[in-house]
């Protein structure tokens, strides 16, 4: 097997990947950085995001209203020191961005432009168009391309971590092109491999987002947080769930149902009007916009079209000029996938899974259980996004803790112990015995069955609204389709580009994350944030669930599950308000 | 896509396979395949995948046509197979194959080594003598500012005017359309400062000099970049640091570049 050296093995290169690998390279340009992706860069998810990054820039906006609107939104499940660390480098990081390149929109005078954001008091939303995470990609991907510490292994598959008495020590990766399984010798690792949405039949994400870091961690003994708590983005092309932005709201885009009625006010979100304003109807939370939705469709006030039950999302009153300014590829996806012209007509959306609060569990130093493991973005819970996240905060958590997970794996190398290449090698070794085993057998169940059931008792049970008995079900289903994954078999038997055994590999991965968040959910009996149940949990429980849920790996069964206190600093639970019933709360608080 | 799709029409898909190990030449391999009005010809393909046959290859992620992963040729030309929908091609068939002008690695998917070696010697990044302190802020930028490089920042790498390109199909030293757009995105960038070292690259036979203005690249981009406008600029720019036009170079190059 072939064995290749480096100082710091970075799995993911999407925004957080391309940040901590940079971060590495400037911290010390010495140290080796093998930057292992599944995709190339640009392909990775990233890419998708559209709306913008938070960062506050306007004179009156204040880190502590970033903080507020996160935590709230969060629904207090949030760890307010690391929220902290969070609001106060964001804008640091959009403005190295911006010296990186990264086209954001400007304000006539030259400065950067933001706009508001569900959820949020004051605008600080940066973005670029409404292809931010696009941008924000392909601005990292190139700058990265300046540092020649930084060597890409493009389209490597990861099959596994390398750990030595507890230290990580390496990742075990299959290079896609030839199928040859090769050791990576690190002693550093950072996990930066992106959600799991694709355990759920409809969501907004690329077909690489399987959870694979959160379960190579997981599997070896880190916890993964709060994985019950997964966001339905309230605005998808139905069916296709290509994600239509926040951003169209916040430039003031609203939400009716099939009698044209903006039917958010009926759900603690009103009055309409004034519009547009802060915190109130379209521009609430992801959450309560997407319980809404499913209010309406029971009360049967959704619109039935070709590709299923839907809103309407009405951006006719913003005129040709800022649509095509503004949200000019939302203008192109609403016309390619659904044929209606924004300009024109309303755009059919409805709620779609869009990302994971929940991940392998880390702090603000990014650091996991395992010593030498760092894990940043979407596949870590390192915080800040609680029951609920904040939009905006997503793309801005890459970059803020991007540089801290490589900066903080670069700090570590430095004392860390030297790679045990015997065992290393013989774990290589084991991991391969485990791939061929998968690539070998000879007769068994197709991939997709048990893939295509995993994603449907996920929707099923563990939706937008939840019951005690649909979780255990999904739960139970969970655990005979793991039974039924031990006799998947892959047909092609090549080497080359075999991408069935990837995905073989990766559905091996989407079950354990997706047991670990139906487990997670059954046992909160509560409801908090996106975790919302109908069975007599309807409220929030501070006193028994106002703790952050960790899920351990149990190799014979359904994990194991515990719980952690949240670090509360400066914010005290109450409850989440908007709408007018917020405005209330701020002139009381202002008398 | 659903799995109950009995009452649906099919429409037949032709794919040109390749798999390294075993074929000695490329092979037509075909499908039938369930369809509604929505559905794409990447859903085609990951029907194929999912329920037909699963040693199919091809490379996909997003779904909504900014990822570039799903180039491919269908009917001959180049496109998104996630942006371009079976009921186009119904009642006839859908031939689909790899992306013209490149190695076929297997199937559907094409060596990018030297799409991204390209890609990596344009230096783009933004180049600057000094950077100024994070602490000072952004560079300010108007609207007006960024309208010279914004076109040529929309590329998804998707490398469809690669296949386009007949140039390059002559001739694979050729730097191609999407390298020489995205150099002159950062030429243009009143930020950068790299005008020079990119230059070097631009004017060599390979670069800017290799293509011959027939627009094919802008055709087919799904992203409207026009790479082609950005190259004839480039050859403008090319010809004024020949010929030392200096005052010229000056008029069409953002102020921070000068």
């Amino acid at each position: 097997m072939e064995v290749i050296s480096a100082d710091v093995a970075i799995i993911g290169a999407g925004g957080a990947g391309l940040r901590s690998a940079i971060a590495v390279a400037e911290a010390d340009p010495g140290l080796k950085v093998a930057l292992i992706s599944k995709v190339y860069p640009m392909r990775s998810h990233t890419v998708a995001a559209e709306g913008g990054s938070a960062g506050v820039v306007q004179d009156h906006d204040s880190l502590d209203n970033h903080f507020d609107d996160t935590v709230s939104g969060g629904d207090w499940l949030c760890d307010q020191d690391t929220v902290d660390y969070f609001v106060s480098h964001c804008t640091r990081e959009m403005t190295q961005l911006e010296h990186w390149g990264c086209p954001w929109s400007r304000k006539p005078d030259g400065h950067v432009n933001v706009r508001a954001f569900g959820g949020m008091k004051i605008e600080r939303t940066w973005f670029a168009a409404d292809k931010t995470g696009f941008h924000m990609l392909h601005t990292l991907f190139q700058t990265s391309i300046k540092f020649p510490s930084i060597q890409r292994f493009d389209e490597y598959f990861a099959l596994d971590l390398i750990t030595d008495e507890g230290r990580v020590q390496g990742v075990v990766a299959m290079e896609i092109r030839t199928g040859a399984v090769k050791l990576f010798l690190a002693k550093s690792v950072i996990i930066a491999t992106g959600g799991a949405g694709r355990v759920y039949q409809y969501n907004t994400n690329g077909a690489i987002v399987t959870g694979d870091g959160m379960s190579l961690a997981y599997r070896h003994g880190a916890p993964l947080r709060d994985m019950e708590f997964v966001q339905y983005h309230p605005t998808a092309l139905p069916r296709i769930g290509v994600l239509i932005t926040e951003g169209c709201r916040g430039e003031g885009g609203i939400l009716v149902n099939k009698d044209g009625y903006r039917y958010l006010q009926d759900y603690g979100l009103g009055p309409p009007d004034p519009w547009p304003r802060k915190k109130a109807m379209e521009l609430g939370p992801r959450d309560r916009l997407s319980q809404a939705f499913w209010q309406e469709e029971q009360k049967g006030r959704t619109v039935e079209t070709p590709l299923g039950q839907a809103v309407l999302l009405d951006l006719r009153h913003l005129g040709e000029k800022k649509l095509h300014e503004r949200l000019p590829m939302i203008c192109e996806l609403a016309e390619s996938y659904m044929g209606v012209d924004p300009v024109h007509e309303p755009i059919p959306v409805r709620p779609t899974v869009h990302y994971t609060m929940g991940g392998i569990r880390t702090g603000v130093t990014t650091a996991t259980d395992i010593p030498g493991l760092y894990a940043v973005g979407e596949c870590s819970s390192c915080g800040i996004h609680g029951a609920n996240r904040l939009g905006s905060n997503s793309l801005a958590e890459l970059v803020v803790f991007g540089k801290q997970a490589g900066s903080h794996a670069a700090e570590y190398v430095k004392s860390a112990r030297a790679v045990n290449e015997g065992t290393a090698s013989k774990q290589a070794g084991d991991v391969l015995r485990r791939v061929k085993a998968i690539a070998e057998r000879e007769k068994g169940e197709r991939l997709a069955n048990i893939r295509n059931a995993m994603a449907e008792t996920m929707e099923a049970g563990c939706g937008i609204y939840r019951t005690g008995e649909g979780m255990q079900e999904t739960c139970d289903t969970l655990a005979a389709l793991k039974e039924r994954y031990k006799g998947v078999a892959v047909g092609d038997k090549s080497r080359v580009f075999n991408t069935e055994l990837l995905y073989a590999v990766e559905l091996g991965y989407m079950l354990e994350v997706a047991e670990a968040m139906a487990t997670s959910a059954v046992n909160r009996r509560e409801s908090r944030g996106s975790h919302q149940r109908i069975d007599g949990y309807e409220k929030r429980d501070d006193q028994d669930f106002l703790k952050h849920s960790l899920a351990y790996y149990n190799p014979s069964g359904a994990p194991r599950i515990d719980y952690e206190a949240v670090n509360i600093t400066r914010s005290q639970p109450a409850d989440r308000v908007y709408g007018g019933e917020g405005d209330k709360i701020k002139e009381t608080a202002n008398v | 896509m659903s799995e109950q799709q009995s009452d649906q029409q099919t429409i037949q898909i032709e794919i040109l396979r390749y798999r390294p190990e075993t074929d000695h030449e490329p092979v037509w391999q075909s499908y039938t395949v369930p369809f509604d009005p929505a559905t794409s010809v990447l859903e085609g393909l990951t029907y194929i995948k999912d329920h037909l046959d699963g040693s199919v290859s091809f490379r996909w992620s997003c779904r909504m046509a900014v990822c570039g992963s799903c180039g491919m040729q269908i009917n001959g030309e180049p496109k998104l197979a996630c942006q371009t929908f079976l009921r186009e091609f119904h009642p006839g068939k859908v031939r689909i194959e790899a992306l013209a002008n490149f190695a076929i690695e297997r199937d559907l998917v094409v060596v990018m080594d030297d799409f991204l070696e390209k890609l990596t010697a344009i230096k783009p990044y933004v180049i600057r003598d000094q950077d100024k302190p994070l602490e000072e802020g952004e560079y300010l930028q108007t609207p007006a500012e960024q309208v010279p490089y914004m076109q040529y920042s929309q590329c998804i790498n998707c490398m469809l005017c690669y296949s386009a390109c007949p140039q390059y199909a002559l001739n694979q030293e050729f730097t191609g359309p999407a390298a020489l757009a995205l150099a002159h995105r950062y030429n243009m960038d009143s930020r950068d400062q790299g005008v020079d070292q990119r230059m070097e690259i631009l004017n060599m036979e390979e670069g800017v000099w290799g293509c011959t203005a027939v627009g094919a690249c802008s055709e087919v981009c799904p992203k409207g970049v026009h790479p082609a406008a950005a190259i004839q600029q480039s050859k403008i720019l090319g010809t004024l640091d020949y010929t030392k036009m200096n005052a010229l170079r000056k008029f069409i190059l953002p102020k921070g570049a000068r």
